[in-house]
């Protein structure tokens, strides 16, 4: 559906070379988007996920026409809207031609018009040729204003919804031209906590009952994994991991992706022998035996990914029943709510532990740490 | 004028219980702060309205008659709106043009938009005008002589309503840069974003988001500039006058010029003037609020990603270069080669050779330069000093006392920014003709109509920093036993200064290039700067007034760099 190949963009680092020592300014560009490629299937919600500056605004420009790469293709639906392929005519589809349905982050309600008048704008600028009446201009404006719950609201001044009412406001306006690629800009960082995570759902429910294939940008690594398909995590410009939500938070293949997905513990170690899939490392606190698909040597250097909840915190010891079992002394804890943490001091470093609220532990007290092989990651030393 | 004494204590034990009470420091210096900005507001205008309608008999409406029972009364009301109307188109078209550029797409030369911005502020309207005389007068203007081998003598001639037009628009542009530069960057490039993505096209967005979004922010630009044209005297006096085009600012003039003069008609004319200035206020005022519908709240600042004009880029370069050319280059060229010349006369290799600074050294020998150049410095920081000190206080009672009344003060501060100058300084010659005190004649005179028309941007400014600085600050030291004297002087004031001294400053620059107040005010002995040039101007010493000139600018240009530095808000800021 949306085929992304090579997408670079830079940015003139006239000023930046101003204020740097970079000699040319060649060296002063900065590499807003270095070399990106993805597909997104028919129907599948797309996430770029990533910290502020990674990139994923710009990709996301990119493909809506407000902002020019340098090179690389970008097709929807096997048209080709952006291209400077070698050889070919360079093509650039200007924003207002690509036909695609776009919400920003501030939503970008036009305050000077009605809820009907700002979903009825884009049937309103149709080309002279596929012009539409206004009667079906009404009839297909309401129907999405119905679909969103907005129909009561119609004739409302678009500034005096709430918070929500601009969010699916936006999403009515992107819709209504019936687009074959919706592109979402962080629609809900401008939401308080508790609206955000109901409208996630409804988001969720819209596209899939639409089946309308999207591209979602966010930072914010829950979101993704609640909403998404396929994730593509990006750092600097380019994307560092690709694939379903369980993967990247169960398999994330660098540290950067396993901090930036949910909290982690790391522990640095050493490749000391390998059976099949089952490796044995050696860290500073102790040996620990995991399972990973990755073909590394005996004698590399690694980081284990340990996660908080997938480490068990017991007063009592199975030595020898199972694997990865280290003592310890409980320094903290925090109660959660629905969960419950302790911090655990081991020899040389501290080890976050998550579990059911029911478990607590008195400070001071010496305990047990379990970890299955299973749930431990081994993440490549950057 | 006002030192804020504290109360002699050998006095205050003899006050009775009460008075002690109510005779602090305090309330001392708020009376008498609110007693001299309601004096400074309202007693022009009060003798104003009694000079028109009252004579020797009791009330008359003769002036009325005689001001507007002339027949030539219509063809000035029509000159007077299509001039404001005019230059107010003109600016506007120019300076949102250029601020959308500037804030919206790639431009280059963003540099000289920077440069363009604070003109008004170094070159006055005065040298502006004349500048433009030695452009484009049919006669002698430099372009005319330009282009006279292709288009015949005489093309360009700047003594019509539509020279008034350009130069009086042209000058005005930056004003409007500024202000639609303020409104294109409050407003969320995505909201334009939003309907190309929708698939409006650039003329679409620009007709049916990006105008009707900054409507009030146009309307209120257009207001002003109407006003401020209305109000200007520099253009109609020099240009209009030598045609016999009069709009009212030049019809006061030429009546009290006129022998005998006759102070009621004057008057009739500055009330009009004053009505029509007022209206174009109110409304504008009326936008302002109304315009509040319109705020989008987003969550965070907008990120500028500035449109590509792509082929467009080196057209809309080029355009910006004639203009700068046209609007800072030009005039200043003219200026300073006028300032070098013994004669002045079209550019030759002759003309190029006789080039001397003979017009500099004069400058020292003409007793009325070093005297305009004292008294203009002197009525600068005269009137910037006691401005700021008088509104230092003013602003605290608006903003920070619970005084009842205070909005009067914040009202009355802002009247003379209604009052064109003209109008203020007839006002106030109405009332220092019949004041005892000897103020008229003397440079006093000159003092209080610079602090009178000076008041509101002291306002502005004091104001400003005085919402910046947080009431806990002032409260924590009233907790900490200081007397409301000792919290002004020592947490207040200290805190304030930042914001005072670009007031100051910005008050020392505009007061550098007033006229129109002053030419109604001076007297022989207390010229000022801007009323040497314009006399100098009327005795046709071209070559000596441009070298003042140019004396004049750089003066400026160094007082505004000064303010510039301490961070005042003049001109555009880059980034």
């Amino acid at each position: 559906m949306l085929r992304i190949n090579n997408l670079v963009k830079t940015f003139d680092g006239e000023r930046r070379r101003r204020h740097s020592h970079a000699a040319t300014p060649e060296e002063a560009r900065v590499f807003a988007v270095n070399d990106v490629s993805f597909n997104v299937e028919n129907g599948q919600l797309f996430t770029l996920l990533g910290p502020s500056g990674c990139g994923k605004t710009t990709t996301l420009r990119s493909i809506a026409g407000l902002e020019r790469p340098d090179s690389g293709t970008i097709e929807v639906g096997g048209r080709v809207l952006f291209s400077t392929n070698e050889g070919k005519k360079p093509v650039n589809v200007p924003a207002n031609e690509r036909g695609l349905g776009m919400v920003f982050q501030s939503y970008a309600i036009w305050p000077h018009m009605s809820v009907f008048d700002n979903v009825a704008f884009p049937l309103q600028v149709k080309k002279r040729g596929d012009r539409v009446s206004r009667k079906e201009i009404s009839e297909r404006v309401m129907r999405v204003l119905e679909t969103m719950e907005l129909a009561n609201f119609a004739d409302r001044q678009a500034t005096k919804l709430s918070g929500g009412q601009q969010q699916r406001l936006a999403l009515a306006r992107a819709l209504v031209i019936e687009p074959p690629l919706l592109l979402l800009d962080e629609p809900l960082s401008n939401l308080d906590a508790k609206l955000r995570e109901s409208l996630r759902y409804e988001l969720k429910r819209v596209q899939r009952e639409l089946g309308i294939t999207s591209v979602y940008v966010t930072h914010d690594q829950v979101e993704a994994l609640a909403l998404s398909n396929s994730i593509a995590v990006m750092r600097n410009g380019n994307v560092v991991q690709l694939g379903r939500p369980r993967e990247i938070y169960e398999n994330p293949n660098c540290r950067f992706v396993a901090e930036f997905i949910g909290t982690s513990n790391f522990l640095s170690g050493n490749v000391v022998s390998k059976d099949g899939d089952r490796y044995t490392v050696n860290t500073v606190d102790g040996q620990l035996v995991l399972d990973s698909a990755a073909t590394l040597p005996i004698g590399t250097d690694v980081i284990v990914s340990v996660r908080p909840e997938a480490v068990e915190v017991s007063t009592t010891s199975r030595a020898g029943e199972v694997p990865n079992e280290w003592k310890g002394t409980v320094l903290t804890r925090a109660y959660l709510g629905d969960s419950l943490d302790h911090v655990v001091g081991l020899g040389k470093h501290e080890l976050r532990t998550r579990g059911n609220p029911s478990t607590s532990i008195e400070p001071g007290t010496t305990v047990y740490l379990r970890m299955d092989p299973a749930k431990l990651v081994l993440v490549p030393v950057d | 004028m006002i030192t804020a004494s504290p109360t002699v204590p050998a006095r205050e034990r003899a006050m009775p219980g009460w008075l002690r009470r109510v005779a602090t420091p305090k309330t001392l210096i708020i009376v008498v702060v609110a007693g001299l900005i309601g004096y400074l507001a309202l007693v022009p205008l009060y003798y104003l309205i009694w000079g028109t309608f009252f004579d020797a008999n009791g009330f008359t409406m003769g002036g009325f008659a005689r001001a507007y029972g002339d027949p030539r009364v219509g063809g000035m009301i029509g000159n007077s709106l299509w001039f404001a109307i005019g230059a107010a188109v003109l600016s506007l078209a120019v300076g949102t043009a250029l601020a959308y550029l500037n804030v919206r797409t790639d431009v280059p030369f963003k540099g000289l938009f920077f440069a363009a911005s604070i003109i008004p502020l170094i070159i006055p309207g005065i040298l502006y005008t004349i500048s433009w005389i030695f452009l484009a007068s049919p006669d002698i203007g430099l372009l005319n002589k330009l282009i006279e081998p292709v288009l015949g003598p005489g093309f360009f001639d700047v003594f019509t309503v539509w020279g008034m037009v350009w130069v009086e628009g042209l000058h005005l542009s930056p004003i409007v840069f500024l202000l639609m530069v303020a409104a294109f960057r409050s407003m969320d490039p995505s909201l334009e974003e939003s309907a190309l993505m929708s698939g409006a096209s650039r003329w679409q967005v620009f007709r049916r988001i990006t105008v009707p979004l900054t409507r009030p922010a146009i309307v209120a630009a257009v207001l002003i500039m109407v006003v401020r044209s209305l109000e200007s005297f520099e253009v109609p006096a020099l240009l209009g006058l030598q045609n016999g085009i009069y709009v009212f600012t030049s019809r006061i003039y030429f009546v009290l010029r006129s022998y005998p003069p006759d102070l009621a008609a004057a008057g009739a004319l500055a009330v009009g003037l004053l009505v029509l200035a007022v209206i174009g206020v109110a409304i504008s005022n009326l936008v302002g609020r109304s315009s509040k519908n319109y705020q989008t709240v987003t969550g965070k600042g907008f990120r500028p990603r500035p449109m590509e004009l792509g082929k467009w880029r080196p057209v809309m370069g080029g355009a910006i270069v004639v203009y700068f050319f046209l609007t800072v280059v030009g005039p200043l060229l003219v200026l300073l080669y006028t300032s070098l010349l013994k004669f002045y006369q079209a550019p030759s290799t002759e003309a190029f050779a006789s080039m001397s600074l003979d017009n500099y050294s004069e400058l020292f020998h003409i007793s009325d330069a070093t005297t305009a150049l004292k008294n203009s410095l002197l009525l600068g920081v005269g009137s910037a000093t006691l401005v700021m000190a008088l509104m230092a206080v003013g602003a605290w009672m608006v903003v920070r006392s619970r005084i009842p009344g205070r909005q009067l003060v914040d009202y009355f501060s802002f009247t003379p920014l209604v009052v064109p100058g003209l109008v203020l300084g007839l006002a106030l010659s109405f009332v220092y003709l019949r004041s005892p005190v000897p103020i008229y004649g003397t440079i006093f005179i000159l003092l209080i109509a610079y602090c009178t028309r000076y008041m509101p941007y002291g306002m502005r400014y004091a104001v400003t920093s005085m919402h910046q600085i947080s009431s806990e600050l002032e409260e924590s030291a009233q907790v900490s036993g200081a007397s409301w004297w000792q919290t002004f002087r020592r947490v207040l004031l200290p805190l304030l200064s930042p914001g005072l001294l670009a007031g100051w400053i910005y008050i020392l620059v505009v007061s550098f290039r007033e006229l129109s107040s002053s030419i109604l005010l001076y007297s022989p002995g207390n010229e000022v700067l801007s009323i040497l040039i314009f006399e100098q101007y009327e005795n046709g010493q071209f070559t000596v007034l441009a070298a003042l000139g140019v004396v004049m600018v750089l003066t400026l240009a160094v007082l505004v760099v000064i303010a510039y530095k301490l961070g005042a808000k003049v001109g555009l800021r880059q980034d």
